[in-house]
């Protein structure tokens, strides 16, 4: 089976049973890196570019060990040693990068739709890993994949997301993720950090952390972005960590059977508490254990099997 | 010596009152007789009888002949951006689109801020311009809102109004004084209104769909401000103030009350602001992304009444060419702007077919008041003695806009494509003329 797209862009344009189909199949690709070999040969002869104009540790590594261990070669290409740095356009990059054939070009990119616009560009399969604070579609599938395999389901869950919702590229993408599967999601931050109309993409809006975690079921903690602050939006990270960081005196608050959830990379002390980030409950790196085996996923369903 | 007879065709001159079916006889570059017959040939006060074979006879049956349209709010790239556009193919876009005048700003480099940047252009217009050209002084030296460019070299080397725009005046004490200083030559004072501080790295309007497309937004607040600004500044100094491209529901409101209270202000909207929404912007369409931004539907509306009511007094393009190499980019690093010459007329001829406003109104907002605004006398009206600028256009002509096919240097258009009805046939300028479609 494939999915009948060229690329993952989004998750506001996949439907509901191709997200189902993404996060069973990822199920299926976790096996593999359990294994001593881990490699398996379906992708053998594809070529995937890992096109990365931002900094990123995890998400790069964890797409480029997903090509490989699919046996599909891969390339990685940062922004600051290539031409970019020469003052080459997106688009002339992607035309050249295309003219040497690739299957698929995975692009993380500070500037939101610059996956759109590649993919509009050129023929082979476009994967977006980030894109300015628009969206991360595998990282919102490797969560949802997260508390499906803890909580056994996602439909009917309340799950909270706090933080820079503004800035934030994971939220967008879990508030569609979740809500399309049934889960309820509110969204908290101090006003400053909260977009406008953000209500009308399906999800609730909260201003205190206290309020909304009483009775949910998923904590999701994201990183304040001060990078993309160009004026700061709270008084110190002293008094954000005090209102909306989460510790255990917050988390008293919350049901016994919490899960608590973090894109990465975390602030300790600032928006997690170092003993939470470390506590059972927290599936911080289970997530990052299941972003390997959806992005395998997501290789195999956009270029496995015979092409028509 | 050159004479055109237009024959037949339903003259709307807001200026005389006049609304029907007259002859416009043209001699010497200047309007000679408006009259409901003039056989060719026949004796006329200005001109006189000529030989036959002297008289260009236009057959005007069905079409409309009005006052050549003057677009106070252009960018012509020239000197300085040649690739985007230049005096002459700007000039040839604007024939095109039935304008025979058009104020181009003060936003080239260098910048329009000395008598020899205007004198190079009105030479270059004279030259190689098939359009009036009537440059618009900066406000400040290299628009950088520091300190008075030279207002009274600009106004006598032929500058019509001042203005920053491109660049908001953040600094309100010198737009005091720039308001008071223009007085003193009766000039206009041209404002891009926007406070930076609020619209910072904003790329579209705020709201939802900036939300969901993860860009960064700029809410209606930073214009209102700066309008409301304006206008406390205007009270104080009695300036001639105009609002240039109002996009906001906020601002219209602001300019309505203002007029009531008597303060000289008068207000400009471009047909993509009252014909185009936010939601235009996705897909990361560049060719959506302008300053001001795409607003609402209720400030589309807005903008419509405010047409209607008369708080807005002029339909202007803000035609602001930009090579691909600014467009064809990232939606948040692409160059804002549109051209808009060559669609202005048939967008706003959009705003009679849905009875927002009149024929004669729209052309008015597009002869009469920006002649009035500019103090350009012998223009927008049909009147014996005034400089033959005349636009022709046919109503009922359909056409595909193709951007390939403008006549514009630059492709940056948000309505390539789109079905129009109702063009610019014959434009005439000095008696001459232009361009024929």
């Amino acid at each position: 089976m494939r999915l009948k797209r060229k690329d993952i862009l989004t998750i506001e344009d996949l439907a509901k049973d191709e997200i189902e189909l993404i996060l069973s199949t990822a199920q299926s690709f976790k096996e593999v890196s359990e294994r001593e070999i881990k490699k398996v040969p379906t992708l053998r002869g594809r070529t995937i570019i890992n096109l990365f104009y931002e900094a990123s540790t995890r998400t790069r590594t964890s797409f480029e060990i997903a090509a490989k261990r699919m046996s599909a070669d891969a390339i990685n290409i940062s922004a600051s040693s290539s031409s970019v740095a020469k003052g080459e356009t997106l688009k002339d990059t992607a035309k050249n990068l295309e003219a040497m054939n690739p299957d698929c070009i995975v692009l993380r990119h500070p500037s939101s739709g610059a996956p759109q616009v590649l993919a509009g560009f050129i023929k082979c399969s476009v994967i977006n890993a980030g894109d300015g604070s628009h969206e991360h579609p595998s990282q919102a599938l490797l969560d949802l994949l997260t508390v499906k395999e803890k909580l056994g389901r996602i439909d009917g869950l309340k799950i909270v997301i706090v933080g820079d919702i503004s800035h934030s590229r994971v939220a967008r993408s879990n508030i569609y993720g979740f809500t399309k599967l049934g889960a309820e999601v509110s969204v908290v931050a101090p006003p400053t950090m909260m977009p406008s109309g953000i209500a009308s993409m399906g999800c609730n809006v909260k201003n205190r952390i206290e309020d909304a975690i009483t009775d949910a079921d998923v904590i999701m903690m994201l990183r304040i972005q001060l990078e993309r602050h160009k004026v700061p939006l709270f008084p110190t990270v002293r008094e954000y960590s005090r209102l909306f960081g989460l510790d255990r005196k917050k988390l008293g608050k919350a049901k016994k059977d919490i899960v608590i959830l973090h894109p990465g990379p975390i602030n300790r002390g600032v928006e997690i508490a170092s003993d939470i980030a470390d506590a059972p409950y927290s599936l911080i790196l289970d997530q990052v254990k299941n972003g390997v085996a959806v992005r395998m996923a997501l290789f195999y369903l956009l270029l496995g099997g015979s092409r028509e | 010596m050159n004479r055109i007879l237009i024959k037949g065709g339903r003259v709307i001159d807001p200026v005389s009152g006049i609304d029907g079916l007259f002859d416009v006889y043209v001699f010497g570059g200047k309007i000679a007789a408006v009259k409901p017959s003039i056989p060719p040939g026949s004796p006329l006060e200005k001109g006189g009888v000529g030989d036959l074979d002297d008289w260009t006879i236009i057959d005007a049956t069905g079409l409309i002949v009005c006052p050549g349209f003057i677009d106070m709010h252009t960018h012509l790239r020239e000197p300085g951006y040649e690739y985007k556009e230049t005096i002459k193919t700007g000039a040839m876009a604007a024939a095109a689109g039935g304008f025979t005048s058009i104020a181009c700003m003060a936003n080239t480099n260098p910048v329009n801020d000395n008598a020899s940047v205007t004198r190079y252009i009105l030479k270059k217009a004279v030259e190689e311009g098939v359009v009036n050209v009537f440059p618009v002084g900066a406000i400040s030296k290299g628009l950088k809102g520091e300190t008075l460019a030279e207002i009274g070299d600009l106004k006598e080397a032929g500058c019509v109004a001042v203005s920053d725009d491109g660049r908001p005046m953040m600094n309100t004490g010198l737009m005091r004084l720039a308001m008071e200083y223009a007085g003193l030559f009766n000039l206009l004072v041209i404002s891009h209104c926007e406070d930076m501080a609020i619209s910072a790295e904003g790329v579209m309007n705020e709201g939802f769909t900036a939300t969901r497309l993860g860009l960064k937004g700029i809410p209606n607040a930073a214009e209102d401000i700066m309008v409301a600004r304006d206008i406390a500044l205007a009270e104080l100094t009695g300036a001639k103030l105009h609002i240039a491209h109002v996009s906001t529901k906020g601002s219209v409101e602001l300019i309505r009350r203002a007029k009531d209270n008597g303060i000289r202000i008068s207000a400009e909207v471009t047909p993509h602001h009252f014909t185009l929404k936010d939601e235009a912007v996705i897909g990361y369409n560049t060719n959506a992304k302008m300053n001001p931004p795409l607003r609402s539907q209720s400030d589309v509306d807005a903008l419509k009444q405010g047409l209607k009511d008369g708080t807005i007094d002029v339909i202007a393009t803000d035609h602001a060419p930009q090579d691909i190499v600014e467009k064809e980019i990232e939606f948040d690093k692409a160059a804002n702007g549109i051209i808009g010459l060559e669609t202005a007329l048939s967008l706003s001829l959009m705003l009679v077919s849905d009875n927002i406003i009149t024929l004669p109104d729209l052309v008015k907002k597009l002869s009469a008041n920006p002649a009035k605004l500019l103090g350009l006398d012998n223009k927008g009206a049909l009147k014996v003695g005034a400089d033959a600028d005349v636009t022709i256009i046919d109503l009922n002509k359909e056409w595909i806009v193709d951007s390939r096919e403008l006549k514009s240097k630059s492709r940056n258009t948000p309505f390539d494509g789109w079905r129009m009805k109702g063009r610019a046939v014959k434009t005439i300028v000095g008696g001459k003329v232009v361009y024929e479609g």
